[in-house]
């Protein structure tokens, strides 16, 4: 009975408890208790609010007794990756140097789950400063593929990704700087939405490269994610690069089916790089989309092969600089020294892992005397490049659909080699550069058992469209039946 | 000496006067207890992002007008990077390659009466760093406090091309300065509290050579006094190192006022190397023409304009003139008394004499404040003036005035503080005073007119300084001339 | 080409206290992720504008209001270590 309870979608748990079938109480305690016995051997959270919950479930119950529900979250326990600030509850970011770290304030999006009435279940594991696309990077422990426990459930937002897979949330908010939430929803199966940048407010995420990062949902189905997107979409005054555009109804808008819909299938997402299976399935894919009554054509997004280094130029820049700030100082770490350059250099060097350290020094690198224009000025060039690629070819077509990742989920250890594992990046990366909206979805299975992404990427702003396309391909597809096997 | 030419630019730093900080809603009053006007924002949460202040950027935008900058049409926000336990991100939000405003102009006054253009290369918005406390002194201390209420307060860099020759210059300079950003009512220009801090750069050359000599930064001036004994010693340090065959060494040195010398700071990073990149959490601004215009529709005279006007349109000496301009409220204070009572010279006087003796004339907010208001002022000058009280008691009205806020013929109709100027009252007592005193009138008629002076004196006692000073002497005068004719 | 010199440079810049095995590995594994980059080289960027924001957003201002500061104790609670009312650090030396 348990096990179903926490199988429902957002959806299905706001119509349970509208129904007075279920409660918030009961279903939050079922998530609990799954968390107890499975998140041992998964590693999905950081922290578990097992309390707070309870009596936000509680209050939400009250709510809903009173027929006052506050709206299509009230009452639905959620996931937030640690990297999102919540008042007196820690967020580490997946980093020894931030370990004890309370936060004083929530972030924007934080504020806007609760006032919708979501119950935070806890606070989920990751790459440390969402630098990484394994969640092998975190400084406590690293996160299991509930398809595979052998496998990385992909990452930075890697705890979010295999807590919706394993029934441990039913939703959860992921962070998406290069690809971090649509890569480990490629992996594990799920709906990952990264949405234009500024559409969400990033007041509250603590910043990893902050002209890329953006947060979005991972969810169970497309229609929770529209609904997740919905409530925490919008301006926020705290946040200049944050978008004052209207927020419209996602989850209205689904049932607008694909038909007339005009998608290009760029050439550079389907070279000799990608798994035949991810190809295959892909493939099949656009044929659906094209049954369904979208039409397609080819497109060139000539300058995607630069991606990746423009990435890793401008992010560990930026990063090298939002890092900064800790220093054994204000928060978190400190290791003793005897002056105050020793401290900081020590707390640092101690409180970052390898990763981190490796992109500060990547990024100091890029932004210091004589190489600023060779490596950073370049590289913002270039990414102009990249963008105009998405303009051009936005001007003939809707929407875009590629692979989300070239592979499926890799086995724990697999990359050792750092470059390795950024080239994972490469379909992702182009989105975040360009600043538009993109979603990844599952569209069927590796000979291996293991979930495959499709990407679909919109206009800027057009979120809705993106939402639409998917929501037409997941209700001609069977592929939501399937389940990871979990005790 | 003479044969080195000085070459000084000035870099000022001034807080501006707005309610809340440069990025985020924390105030920015000073004085209070250490980290209590912090928010995340300031504070460099993880985490936490910064949103531009409008007026900081109007007061620059003003500020830059002022100094006859152009505006540079899109201005942009850069991080500056260093590592200082003040600064609690460990970069500063600053701007580098795209300031918001470039080539201005200062004008300044020199000493034989002629005028001098001083280049302002730059002017650019950025925030104030937190402060630290030493446990003990910089060298000595095993800690150090950190109090983070003045990080994110709106700083306003402004630098001046090298075009300064002398210490006195760069003084009047800075003094020129001050005063126009005391007039827009951007800053408060209090260099002791640290609300205008300036450093300098400071080289010598050949005169005549077109290359610069290698400068050194001085810092740590904080009065208009230690900036021009700061500049003269390091100039002739560097012309006593120069003429013994030494080069100068491209350095920071510090000012020690108590010891009257500069000293080498050791270079506090060893290589600066800021890594400025754009501000990836601001926008850039955009500075529309029409937005400018506005701006300069609303800015005030200028002070050097003003004395001018001053001396031309009041008739008053330039000491006057200066010293009336010092601010605006003072100018203001005086504009609006002389509108009441077109007498400039009087009001002048007055407003010299004793309203600055008991309010400093650069003091906005107590001129603001003050309960004596230009038109209460008019008011007492308007009883001197038609005789209604004296000059000296005028006076004491006055400072009356100044404790109660009442007007001025409030104060003397309450305390019959009226001249009699009642000639058959006053003639009753100058009668009683030549009478009770025999010896003075005595005096008079053997020929000592200085004797009637002491009979004013007297008649002036017996009325309590309220006599009409005018009518007493004409009395005396009649009667002392009949007592002279012997019928008394 | 990164040598070790540049390592430590950047190191000192980026304030991180490194081991020797720590700046000899990361001499490599830089060196080895710029070659990559140089592959930006070959793209020709004449003329091309930097995109520094991906939305275009301008003017972004907040109104000059006060909003009340944090709770005191709050900003101080994940202080490393405090004296009273002021963070506290070890002594200052320069570099």
């Amino acid at each position: 009975m348990a096990g179903d309870l926490t199988r429902l979608t957002v959806h299905g748990l706001t119509e349970a408890y509208r129904g007075g079938e279920e409660t918030p109480t009961r279903v939050v305690e079922a998530y609990l208790a799954r968390i107890a016995r499975l998140d041992g051997d998964l590693g999905a959270y950081l922290t578990v609010t097992g309390d707070t919950a309870l009596a936000e479930a509680r209050a939400a119950e009250a709510r809903y007794r009173r027929h006052a529900a506050r709206g299509p979250l009230d009452g639905v326990p959620v996931a937030l990756k640690d990297v999102l600030c919540t008042v007196g509850v820690r967020t580490t970011c997946g980093s020894r140097i931030l370990e004890t770290f309370v936060p004083p304030y929530d972030a924007t999006v934080v504020t806007r789950l609760r006032a919708a009435g979501a119950v935070l279940l806890g606070k989920t594991n990751m790459d440390e400063f969402a630098m990484g696309s394994s969640t092998e990077h975190s400084a406590f422990k690293p996160t299991r593929n509930p398809w595979d426990l052998a496998r990385v459930p992909g990452g930075s937002s890697g705890g979010s990704a295999a807590a919706v897979a394993a029934d441990l949330a039913a939703v959860a908010l992921g962070t998406d700087t290069g690809g971090s939430i649509r890569q480990p929803a490629a992996f594990c199966g799920l709906v990952g939405f990264k949405p234009t940048y500024g559409r969400v407010s990033r007041y509250g995420l603590v910043a990893f490269a902050s002209s890329l990062d953006q947060i979005g949902p991972l969810a169970k189905d497309v229609r929770d994610c529209a609904l997740l997107l919905g409530v925490i979409a919008g301006h926020d005054r705290r946040d200049a690069t944050s978008l004052t555009a209207p927020v419209p109804d996602y989850a209205s808008a689904l049932g607008g089916g694909a038909r007339g819909l005009r998608i290009g299938v760029p050439r550079e997402y389907f070279n000799e790089g990608v798994d035949p299976d991810v190809e295959r399935s892909v493939r099949a894919a656009i044929t659906v989309l094209r049954d369904l009554g979208a039409t397609t054509t080819e497109i060139s997004l000539p300058n995607t092969d630069y991606g990746i280094a423009v990435y890793y130029i401008l992010a560990p820049a930026e990063a090298s600089s939002n890092l900064a700030r800790y220093d054994g100082v204000k928060y978190g770490l400190r290791v003793p020294g005897r002056d105050l350059i020793e401290m900081s250099g020590r707390t640092r060097a101690a409180g970052f892992g390898a990763e981190v350290k490796r992109r500060i020094m990547l990024g100091t690198y890029a932004l210091s005397a004589g190489y600023y224009d060779a490596y950073y000025g370049r590289a913002q060039k270039v990414r102009t490049l990249v963008r105009r690629d998405f303009e051009t070819a936005f001007a003939n077509v809707d929407l875009i659909v590629a692979p989300t990742t070239p592979n499926v989920a890799f086995k724990h250890g697999e990359k050792e080699d750092p470059l390795a594992m950024y080239l994972n990046d490469v379909f992702t990366v182009p989105g975040n550069l360009a600043g538009i909206p993109a979603v990844s979805l599952r569209c069927g299975f590796s000979r291996d058992g293991l979930p495959i992404g499709l990407q679909l990427i919109g206009r800027p702003l057009e979120e809705a469209t993106v939402l639409r396309a998917a929501y037409a391909y997941e209700q001609a597809t069977p592929w939501l039946d399937r389940r990871p096997e979990l005790p | 000496m003479s044969t080195w030419e000085i070459v000084i630019g000035l870099e000022v730093h001034a807080q501006l006067l707005t309610r809340s900080k440069m990025f985020c809603g924390c105030p920015t009053t000073f004085g209070a207890a250490p980290n209590t006007q912090t928010c995340p924002v300031c504070q460099g949460m993880p985490g936490v992002l910064p949103v531009v202040n409008r007026r900081a950027v109007e007061f620059g935008l003003r500020t830059a007008l002022a100094f006859n900058c152009q505006i540079n049409p899109s201005c942009r926000f850069a991080r500056k990077h260093y590592y200082y336990p003040d600064m609690p991100k460990n970069y500063q939000i600053s701007q580098y390659e795209e300031p918001l405003a470039e080539h201005g102009w200062l004008e300044i006054d020199r000493p034989d009466g002629t005028t001098r253009r001083i280049g302002i290369q730059r002017l650019h918005l950025e925030e104030d760093v937190g402060k630290l406390i030493h446990e003990g002194s910089l060298e000595t201390a095993q800690a150090s406090l950190v109090d983070f209420n003045r990080a994110g307060v709106p700083l306003m860099e402004t630098v001046s091309k090298p075009e300064l020759r002398s210490p006195e210059e760069a003084a009047e300079y800075l003094r020129a300065f001050r005063a126009v950003l005391v007039y827009l009512g951007v800053c408060d220009g209090n260099m002791e509290e640290g609300s205008l801090r300036c450093d300098a750069n400071v080289s010598l050359r050949r005169p005549g050579a077109r290359e610069f000599g290698t400068k050194v930064e001085i810092k740590n001036m904080n009065s208009f006094r230690n900036v021009q004994r700061a500049l003269e010693f390091e100039v002739q340090r560097q012309a006593r190192a120069l003429e013994a065959g030494e080069a100068i060494v491209q350095e920071t040195r510090l000012w020690d006022a108590d010891r009257g010398y500069t000293r080498s700071m050791r270079s506090k990073e060893y290589a600066h190397d800021y890594r400025y990149f754009p501000e990836p959490d601001l926008v850039p601004l955009v500075l529309e023409p029409a937005g400018i215009e506005a701006i300069r529709a609303t800015l005030r005279e200028l002070p050097r304009a003003r004395r001018q006007r001053f001396v031309s349109d009041y008739g008053l000496p330039a000491y006057d003139a200066a010293v009336l301009t010092q601010s605006r409220a003072l100018a203001e204070y005086f504009e609006s008394a002389v509108r009441a009572f077109p007498n400039p010279k009087v009001v002048s006087n007055w407003i010299m004499s004793e309203l600055l003796r008991e309010i400093p004339g650069d003091d906005e907010r107590a001129l603001q404040a003050c309960r004596v208001t230009p038109e209460h002022l008019v008011g007492l000058l308007r009883l001197i003036e038609n005789a209604t009280i004296s000059g000296k008691i005028a006076k004491d009205v006055f400072e009356r005035m100044l404790r109660s806020g009442e007007a001025a013929d409030t104060i003397v109709q309450r305390e019959g503080l009226t001249q009699v100027a009642d000639a058959g009252a006053l003639s009753a007592i100058v009668d009683q005073v030549l009478a009770a005193n025999p010896k003075p009138v005595e005096d008079y008629r053997r020929g000592k007119t200085a004797a009637a002076k002491a009979l004013v004196g007297l008649v002036m006692k017996a009325t309590q300084g309220k006599a009409n000073p005018a009518l007493v002497n004409q009395l005396l005068e009649e009667k002392l001339s009949d007592a002279r004719g012997g019928r008394l | 080409m990164i040598d070790r010199k540049d390592v430590e440079h950047v190191a000192r810049l980026g304030r991180l206290a490194l081991t020797e095995r720590e700046l000899e590995r990361m001499r490599g594994e830089l060196a080895a992720i710029l070659e990559y980059i140089e592959k930006l080289r070959a793209v020709n960027v004449e003329g091309v504008e930097p995109t520094s924001h991906a939305v275009p957003v301008v003017n972004v201002m907040r109104e000059d209001e006060v909003e009340p500061p944090s709770d005191h104790e709050m900003m101080m609670g994940n202080a490393p270590d405090r004296s009273g009312e002021f963070f506290r650090v070890p002594r200052i030396i320069e570099d």
